[in-house]
Parts: structure tokens; C-alpha cells; sequence
């Protein structure tokens, strides 16, 4: 089977990069999914606040999604469910993808260009290492949530949260409504890693205590988790002896980071950025294999699904770009752009000026809390922006919008430096 | 009366067991968890020991020598992995040269083929990503790995399919000598055999003491271990041990057969019979010692943690045969390692006693094969696509991980002595032993389980019962 376009994961990312795709003339395009629905996690997220940004409105998880579902039926965009990608490699300038599904069995398609969006997946009590016993109970907050959510099953009564990630902080409130006792949630930061109105509305709003640079550093059950015992932690996010306290639960949920689904992505060969975990991409989302590109969690793990929705359209309108050859090959040298002081990464981390559109938006995550201070983008040494911030934190990602116009201004422009600075200016 | 009880389905209990299903003899093999493999055979090392290591003329010694060699036909026989990857023994320092040289004298005696010193710089060229610490090195090419879950559950099987029977979630509770055998008495109920097989782990000396004046004290001995992701399993080629001390073999560094790289385990004397968990100083301390061995250990591509028991006999060395007080029970009793290497031969040597005793023969119509669960991620193209024709099942993915279909689980739950449980799916299949840790497809596992076995998805178990995963259903 010949293809122009592929889509791999039919979640928010997959649906508006397709969306986006055909709109911009993209035809012969094909989502394949490995779920039974399109829609991804979302369907599962069945609690509001949604779409504030994309629809100024708030909806739930599925609304949302429904959103982009009925959008790719308008547009007739084919797709596939139950349907796994196994393989996918390069040949020329043909990227040779392998799914599989009961109704076709293992079929190859050549497609001339793909889009990833594979998603993440949850850190798991391996990933984590936490010792003790591994008894029945220990559930990635995603995991509760889904059997909550759609088996309409309760994982537990008695809950402690380890991380305060926003999937544990919504299943913290989610499973208090469904009568389970939330007894805390301990995060091994100084901080929370999810966002401000969660940690308001989800714990706050019901007296769940938030304990700040605490761990679990044992579990106790047999057969279902019975304790956990929970720590302070020092500095270096070592355990402090003798802060040891027992908590009598039946569950542990973990909330401690998602890691994106790259797999496919380095069995293609794709370069990967080790602060992401995602592929490096240019200002195309294209990785480093000409043709593929990536957007949504499987790049970088956003916080907002109206980011993902925004960004996946980029990468659709780019594809579209690259297989109607409009873009063709770069002439200028590329600029990089360097994350340092604070900021952990960007998406992009380059820029090719004659591919860039009028408006380029560089996003990125900081690595700890900051209070009034800013963000301040260097192009060589010319600073070009400057953006006071009353709080900055790692959960809520952060974005600034370079100009095409200014940068042009700028000649021999190799690299960019996003920074946060305390040295705000008026 | 039966003619034999087997008390315990670990891997030595199986392998006996299998070996006895050549004979015309009525065997039940009683286990008091809900599946095979549940104790100290599902958390090791899953290595095949050359055999250099055990003191030569002692029974571990002549099993392990013996098991290792009937290994490879038995992978074949009973289709489970096995891989002889070869292992390496370190040493950092000059005094250490001389224990190798002792090792290979021992390896020589104990009839260890191959074996070879290898100065430091010979070891790196052959497994490069051995520290430049390293001044020296015993080579046995012999050495192999062996996913200790299917080799149990390979036993198991064959055993079954040949006449055994298997009672699980049983516990035996005693054990009296009567006049033309044993009675045992059960969680569920009393049984009478001419003879009884002690393969009960680290509870084999219990059920020893229970008939014998000779005692047995056997210690757990705890280990515990780090399994890699599997993008860092060709990190070591070979499985790397370092000199031994008084407590075992050491941190060892090594692939599995799976393609995973497992580095452990601890060793230490603990009184709990059942504490098989981890703890924050043994993960530090297999890591911190397992670091000695290789260039650089990726501590960030951990993917679980775990902890076994070895049963550590005082006397040291494996309490194998008939108990000399008592007629027709026969001990397999202190199976530490290199027990899992032993378990083919020791079923061997203990099937031909047994058989020998009760005057058994051998059975015509003996099923010497077992074809195991076929793997869509190991399948060629061309066998997926004729797997998915003969059932489309096989083409859909529950485990993105390890790449593990419906088709596989379905054939896991639904074949001879099927899973019944999460872990029982896992091990037979892998789903869930990946990166994610089961996060994704552990309720898609639950739910074609409870669909299998007609029951509802709250009944389905982790492992034994009390480990089910649901509590109830939501507010309507």
C-alpha cells in the first residue's frame, strides 16, 4: 500500500495533525490507532477544563476530543483502530511502515511522509525504584483512572499519592467522589509538578494534604499493598532517617512523570533530545529524518491538551508543506536554539528562516520555581525579548513567539538563547 | 494411594515431576500458591552455571556439570529459551589471579569443558564493556541463561500432559509416616502416597523435620535484583560475575534471555521466610557493587526491582535422596544455586530413585515434547502472518511493551495448566514485563482473563488470593 501521508496515534495529536493535513490539501492520509476509539487518553479524562484556549469553553475530555472526532468525519479522514504500528524504517526517501490488525493482519504501507503521535506512557514503581513488596494495589494514576473511568471499577479505598503530577491530583478528587479516603499525596520535590488550579481544586478543595519533599521508601502487603511508609527527603532527594512514617492504605498511585512513546521513533533512527525524551525537532516539527515529523506528548509532554491540538496542526500544515514540495531544501544555515539558566529545553531546537512562518512558537519547561523574574531571548548576543513572569514552575510549560521579521534583521544569526533571567526590565 | 507426592512446583519440583511422568506411576505434584513457579524459582539470576563453582565430588557439583549439559536438548524438547552466552568471572587485583586459577583447577575436576584465564585486556576484547579495572578473568563458554519462568512452566506442562496432576492453592500442613508410605495432610484435604518428594524451597526443612530425627536448617538467604530495559541489554554480552565471597557468587552483571539486562543479586540471612521484598540499601548496594564489573551501569533504564530466597542449607551443599530414617521420602532440600542449573538433572537422578523404590516402568506412550506459546514479537513475517490467518487474535496488540497479543494471552490462560492469574499471563507470555510495567495492558489483561475463565473482572488476581486488583464499582 502506497500512502502520502501517515498518522501513527489517533489521540488529540494524531486527529488535529490530520485535520490540519487535509485542510491543507492532503488526501491520501491515514490515522492508525491502536486503541478501540479515536480520541486517545482523553476519552478516559472525563473531568472538565478542557479546551479553554481552543474553544473558550470547558469541556471534558471526551467533548474535547469529540470535538476533533466529528472534524476528521466532516473531512472524511480514514482511519484505522485496534490497528499496531510494529515497525517503521527508512528506505530513501520512502518511510516503510508495518501495522497489524485482526482484519488485515500484518500489512507494510510506504508512505512518504508520518507524522508521530504516539503519545507517553506513566513512570512506573520499577522506573522508580521504590523497595518493598510488590503486592496488588500499586496502580500508575492513569491506570486507577482508567478503570475508574471507563470499567466503572474501584483500584482501591484507601489511597496514598505518591508525585503530584495532574493525572494524580485529578484522581485524588476522582477517587474521593467515588468514597475512597485520599489520605495525602507526597511529592519528592520542594514544588508540584502539576498545575496551580489542580493542586486548588483537587486537593485543596478537599483538606487532602500536599507534603512536599516526602517519598515512599517502602511498601508493606503480601498480596494487597497494607502500608506505606513515606519519608522526608534532603536536598539531593535522599531520605532522611528518622522523618519515617507508616501510612495504612490498600493503594499507592503513582503520579510521577510521563515519559514519552518513542520506540517507533528510534527504530526509525530518529535523533532524540535526552531533556525530553522526544525527538529533536526543527521549527517543521520535523525530526531529523526528512519527511517525519512529531508532535504532541510524544515530543515533549505538554500540560494543556489545547497546546497539543495547537502544535499537532503545525506539524499536519508542515507535512502538507513537505509533500506538496513548496518548502524544497534549505538554503540558509540553520539557527539553534540554546536552552540554558533555568530553561530545561525548546521545542524547536532549530529554526530554518526561510521555512519559518511569520510567527514562530518556541515552547519550553524550566527546571524549578521562580518567582519574579523573566524571560529573556538573546539572538546572538542582542537581546530581542523580555518578558517579565510573576512565577515560573516545571509543571506548566511555558512559550515565547519569535518574529520572522526580527530575526531576519539580524544578519549571520547562528544561535538563539532562551534564559530566565532575574534581571527583568520594564 | 498415590504413588508419589511432589511437595512444591518450583522448578526442581517440576523437573522431578516431569522426569516421573515417564513412569507408569500416579503422581500430584501439591503447591500451596495459585500457580507453578511462585517461590524462589521465579526471582533469580536464570543462569546456567558452568560449573566450576562447587566443590568437586559434592552433589552440586556432578548436577550442575550434568544439568547444563542436558539443558540444551531439553530447550529444544520442551521449546523455552536457553542461550549459552558464556560467563566471566573478574578479578580486580593480582591476589585474585590465583582464586581464578583455583576456580579453573575446580572447573577442571567438576569436568567443565573450555575453560580458559583471560588477561584483563583479553576479557575487554571479548566483552567490551568490562571495566578497566579488571586485571583477569575465567572464561567458561559453557555458561548459559534461561528464563526460569518457562523452563518451570515448560516442566510443568509436559508433566501434566504426561498424567500429573497438579493441586494448587494448596498448602500441606503435615506429614506421617504410615505403614506402606506417607499420609499429608492438606489446606484441602488428606492424601496417602507410597512416596513423597520434598522440593519445598525454603520450607524444606519444615516438611523434612516433620519424618526425620537427621534435621535440616535451611536459611533464607535473600537477593535482590535490578531488571534493565531492554535498550541497554546488549550493554553485556556475556554474564559477568566477580570472584566469590563466603555468601555466594556475587553481584553478577548479565543479559537475559529476553533481551534484558539484570544486574544482582544481594546476599543476605534473613529470618522471614516470606520477605521477598526489596530494600533501599540492597537495590543501592547490588547497583554500587554491580558497577565494579562494567564501564558504566545506566541506573536510568531500571525497570523493576525484585527479591528472591535462596534456601540455604547449613551443611552447605544440596540434601538430595531418600532420608535415611525414613523409607520412600525423598529430599530435594537446600536448592540454592546452582539449583536452577541442577533442576533437569536433579529430576533425573531423583526420578530414577523413586522409580527404582517403587519398582515403576516406564510408560510407552511418553510425550517427550511441549511446543510452547508462539511470539508475535519474535515471529518472522511470514509465521505472523500465518499465525494471524489461523486466528486473528494474534494481530492484536494488548502489550505494546513486549509486543504481546490477545492471541498470546488467550493461548496462556487456555492451555494445559493455563494462567489463571495476572503473573501467571506474564510469565507465560511477558505481557506486562516491559517498560511500562503493565500500566497499559493490565486491564486489558484482567479483562480477557475474567472473559477466559467465565468469572467477573473483580475476582481476577495479581498472583494468590487476596491480590485482587479491584475493590468494588463505582457510585452508580
Amino acid at each position: 500500500m502506497n500512502k502520502d501521508l501517515l498518522i501513527i496515534g489517533g489521540g488529540p495529536a494524531g486527529l488535529a495533525a490530520a485535520v490540519s493535513a487535509k485542510q491543507a490539501g492532503v488526501d491520501d492520509l491515514l490515522i492508525l490507532e491502536r486503541d478501540k476509539h479515536l480520541g486517545g487518553i482523553l476519552n478516559q479524562c472525563i473531568h472538565n477544563g478542557f479546551g479553554l484556549h481552543t474553544f473558550k469553553e470547558e469541556l471534558t475530555g471526551p467533548e474535547y476530543a469529540d470535538r476533533f472526532i466529528q472534524k476528521a468525519a466532516e473531512l472524511e479522514i480514514p482511519y484505522k483502530l485496534e490497528t499496531m504500528v510494529v515497525d517503521i524504517s527508512s528506505d530513501g526517501d520512502t518511510k516503510v511502515v508495518t501495522y497489524m490488525n485482526r482484519e488485515e493482519g500484518l500489512v507494510t504501507v510506504n508512505a512518504k511522509a508520518v507524522i508521530l503521535c504516539m503519545g507517553c506512557r506513566e513512570r512506573s514503581r520499577g522506573a522508580l525504584n521504590i523497595p518493598g513488596y510488590r503486592p496488588a494495589g500499586i496502580y500508575t494514576a492513569g491506570t486507577a483512572q482508567r478503570y475508574v473511568n471507563i470499567e466503572g471499577r474501584m483500584p482501591g479505598k484507601e489511597v496514598v499519592i505518591l508525585g503530584s503530577g495532574d493525572i494524580g491530583l485529578i484522581m485524588a478528587r476522582r477517587m474521593t467522589f467515588e468514597g475512597a479516603k485520599v489520605k495525602l499525596v507526597a511529592e519528592l520535590m520542594p514544588y508540584s509538578g502539576g498545575l496551580k488550579r489542580n493542586i486548588a481544586q483537587c486537593l485543596n478543595d478537599f483538606d487532602i494534604p500536599l507534603l512536599l519533599s516526602h517519598t515512599v521508601v517502602d511498601i508493606k502487603g503480601k498480596e494487597r499493598v497494607e502500608a506505606v511508609v513515606i519519608a522526608q527527603v534532603d536536598e539531593k532527594s535522599k531520605p532522611i532517617p528518622g522523618t519515617e512514617q507508616e501510612i495504612k492504605c490498600d493503594t499507592l498511585l503513582l503520579s510521577c512523570g510521563l515519559i514519552p512513546e518513542n520506540e517507533l521513533s528510534n527504530a526509525l533512527g530518529v535523533t532524540m533530545n535526552n531533556v525530553t525524551n522526544g525527538p529533536l525537532v526543527n521549527e517543521s516539527l520535523e525530526t531529523s529524518v526528512p519527511g517525519v515529523f512529531a508532535c504532541g506528548n510524544v515530543l515533549h509532554v505538554h500540560d494543556l491538551v489545547d497546546y497539543v491540538s495547537e502544535e499537532a496542526a503545525q506539524a499536519g500544515k508542515k507535512a502538507a508543506q513537505y509533500l506538496t514540495g513548496s518548502t524544497g531544501d534549505s538554503n540558509e544555515p540553520a539557527i539553534s536554539i540554546k536552552a540554558v539558566d533555568g530553561v530545561r529545553y525548546t521545542v524547536p531546537s532549530v529554526i530554518r528562516l526561510d521555512h519559518m512562518e511569520d510567527r514562530q512558537v518556541v515552547r519550553f519547561r524550566v527546571g524549578s520555581v521562580y518567582k519574579k523574574v523573566a524571560i529573556q531571548v538573546l539572538a546572538g548576543d542582542k537581546e530581542i525579548m523580555n518578558i517579565k513572569k510573576q512565577a515560573l514552575a516545571p509543571g506548566e510549560m511555558e512559550q515565547v513567539i519569535l518574529q520572522k521579521s526580527v530575526l531576519k534583521e539580524i544578519p549571520g544569526l547562528k544561535e538563539i538563547t532562551v534564559r530566565v533571567t532575574t534581571a527583568a526590565r520594564n | 494411594m498415590l504413588d508419589c507426592i511432589i511437595i512444591g512446583a518450583g522448578v526442581t519440583g517440576c523437573a522431578v515431576a516431569r522426569e516421573l511422568s515417564r513412569y507408569d506411576l500416579d503422581v500430584l505434584v501439591i503447591e500451596r500458591s495459585s500457580d507453578v513457579c511462585e517461590g524462589t524459582s521465579k526471582a533469580n539470576s536464570g543462569i546456567v552455571h558452568a560449573g566450576y563453582d562447587a566443590k568437586p565430588g559434592t552433589l552440586k557439583a556432578k548436577l550442575n556439570v550434568r544439568g547444563n549439559l542436558m539443558m540444551e536438548e531439553l530447550s529444544r524438547e520442551l521449546d523455552f529459551p536457553f542461550k549459552r552466552d558464556g560467563s566471566l568471572v573478574l578479578s580486580f587485583d593480582e591476589k585474585g589471579i590465583d582464586r581464578l586459577k583455583d576456580l579453573y583447577d575446580q572447573g577442571q575436576q567438576n569436568g567443565v569443558k573450555d575453560l580458559k584465564i583471560l588477561t584483563g585486556d583479553e576479557a575487554r576484547e571479548l566483552e567490551p564493556a568490562l571495566s578497566d579495572e579488571v586485571t583477569a578473568a575465567l572464561y567458561a563458554p559453557t555458561g548459559g541463561i534461561v528464563c526460569p519462568f518457562n523452563l518451570t512452566i515448560a516442566l510443568a506442562e509436559n508433566a501434566y500432559v504426561n498424567g500429573v496432576g497438579f493441586k494448587l492453592n494448596t498448602e500441606v500442613l503435615n506429614i506421617k509416616k504410615i505403614t506402606d508410605g506417607y499420609l499429608v495432610k492438606t489446606s484441602d484435604g488428606e492424601y496417602e502416597a507410597r512416596a513423597v518428594v520434598n522440593a519445598a524451597g525454603v520450607y524444606a526443612a519444615v516438611f523434612h523435620n516433620m519424618i526425620s530425627e537427621k534435621k535440616l536448617n535451611i536459611i533464607p538467604r535473600k537477593g535482590e535484583y535490578c531488571l534493565f530495559d531492554k535498550t541497554v541489554g546488549g550493554l553485556a554480552k556475556h554474564t559477568i560475575f566477580q570472584l566469590p565471597t563466603k555468601y555466594g557468587k556475587g553481584v553478577l552483571v548479565t543479559p537475559t534471555v529476553h533481551g534484558n539486562l539484570l544486574v544482582g543479586p544481594t546476599a543476605v540471612d534473613i529470618d522471614d521466610f516470606e520477605g521477598v521484598n526489596t530494600t533501599s540499601e540492597g537495590l543501592s548496594d547490588l547497583l554500587v557493587r554491580g558497577a565494579l564489573s562494567v564501564k558504566q551501569l545506566p541506573t536510568r533504564q531500571i525497570i523493576t526491582s525484585f527479591a528472591g530466597l535462596r534456601a540455604h542449607e547449613e551443611g552447605g551443599d544440596f540434601v538430595i535422596g531418600e532420608a535415611e530414617d525414613a523409607p520412600g521420602f525423598f529430599d530435594a532440600a537446600g536448592i540454592e544455586s546452582p539449583g536452577l542449573s541442577c533442576a533437569p538433572a536433579i529430576g533425573e537422578y531423583l526420578a530414577q530413585q523413586i522409580a527404582k523404590k517403587l519398582s515403576a516402568k516406564k510408560k510407552e506412550n511418553f510425550i517427550s515434547e511441549r511446543k510452547g506459546i508462539p511470539s508475535m514479537a519474535l515471529a518472522s513475517p511470514e509465521e505472523k502472518q500465518k499465525l494471524i490467518a489461523e486466528n486473528p487474535l494474534y494481530a492484536n496488540v494488548v502489550c505494546r511493551c513486549e509486543t504481546v497479543t490477545e492471541g498470546e494471552i488467550v493461548d496462556s490462560i487456555n492451555r494445559p495448566l493455563g494462567a489463571t492469574t495476572l503473573d501467571g499471563v506474564k510469565r507465560r507470555t511477558r505481557a506486562g514485563m516491559g517498560r511500562c510495567q503493565a500500566g497499559f495492558c493490565s486491564p486489558k489483561t484482567v479483562e480477557i482473563l475474567a472473559r477466559e475463565l467465565g468469572r467477573d473482572i473483580a475476582e481476577i488476581t495479581k498472583n494468590d488470593p487476596g491480590s485482587e486488583f479491584l475493590v468494588g464499582s463505582i457510585k452508580e
